[in-house]
């Protein structure tokens, strides 16, 4: 009864829109990165424990599901960055009137499809061979 | 205006100055990464190719191995803070919330040992300090 009459949670109530939208794309992919650390270091550490450790791992890392991942993974570092930086400006002030805001949103899914395009091109026409 | 009663003020509650120290981390180590992440991007993007001994000769080269294991430990705070803020908005029950929030910070922090090591590692095993590449 006393839990009837407290507000609702922001997302039980607000009308779904570019703001949220892009709100939550930014967690997504951070957690997103949070793995991508991971395997970061796991492939940092297969570079320490020498050339077969590395071979086997690269091995792991250019099977097909991976690479899915490891595209998934460069749109998320991308949209992330993007979406950062707009951010920090937000923090120091700039860019929060609502037209402002909606402009830098665009600019972001942008510039985050500008850079998985460009680095897409660079890496599967440049060698073709990631591993 | 004070807004603490008299107790409050005898027994010291109140702010204890840490406020916003979370908030700030997240934004101090966004910062940090906005150069360094391009810088591993770009740098990732510029090797010819991915195999051991262009890697190792890269991570060997110039200020990579600093700036790589800088990468690592302001990622990994940067990661807890964010990941942190997750579970505090969506993991309700304190139990669970407090060993998920744990487990998190461990493995945060044993995964950035790792990779420091590793780059270490890395840097040290092939040294050859004072021969520039």
């Amino acid at each position: 009864m006393l839990e009837r009459s407290r507000p609702l949670s922001p997302f039980l109530h607000y009308r779904w829109q570019y703001t949220n939208t892009l709100s939550i794309l930014h967690r997504a992919s951070g957690i997103l990165l949070t793995y991508g650390f991971g395997l970061l270091v796991y492939w940092l550490t297969a570079l320490a424990n020498g050339p077969e450790a590395y071979t086997r791992a690269s091995r792991v890392l250019s099977h097909p599901s991976f690479k899915v991942l490891l595209a998934l993974g460069l749109l998320a570092f991308a949209y992330h960055l993007c979406n950062g930086i707009r951010h920090l400006l937000w923090d120091a002030g700039f860019g929060l009137e609502r037209r402002e805001a909606r402009r830098s949103g665009w600019a972001v899914v942008m510039a985050t499809v500008l850079i998985v395009v460009l680095v897409g091109c660079v890496v599967f026409l440049g060698s073709g061979d990631v591993s | 205006m004070r807004r603490s009663s008299a107790l409050g003020r005898v027994l010291g509650n109140g702010s204890a100055k840490h406020g916003v120290d979370h908030w700030w981390g997240q934004r101090i180590t966004a910062m940090a990464l906005v150069p360094l992440g391009v810088w591993f991007g770009v740098s990732l993007l510029l090797l010819p190719r991915f195999d051991y001994a262009t890697l190792t000769q890269w991570i060997n080269h110039g200020w990579n191995a600093v700036l790589l294991v800088t990468l690592i430990l302001v990622i990994a705070q940067h990661s807890y803070l964010g990941v942190r803020v997750v579970v505090e908005d969506y993991v309700h029950p304190p139990g669970v919330r407090m060993v998920t929030l744990l487990v998190l910070q461990f493995a945060h922090v044993l995964i950035a040992v790792m990779g420091v090591l590793a780059v270490l590692k890395v840097a040290l095993g092939n040294a050859t300090f004072g021969d520039s590449v």
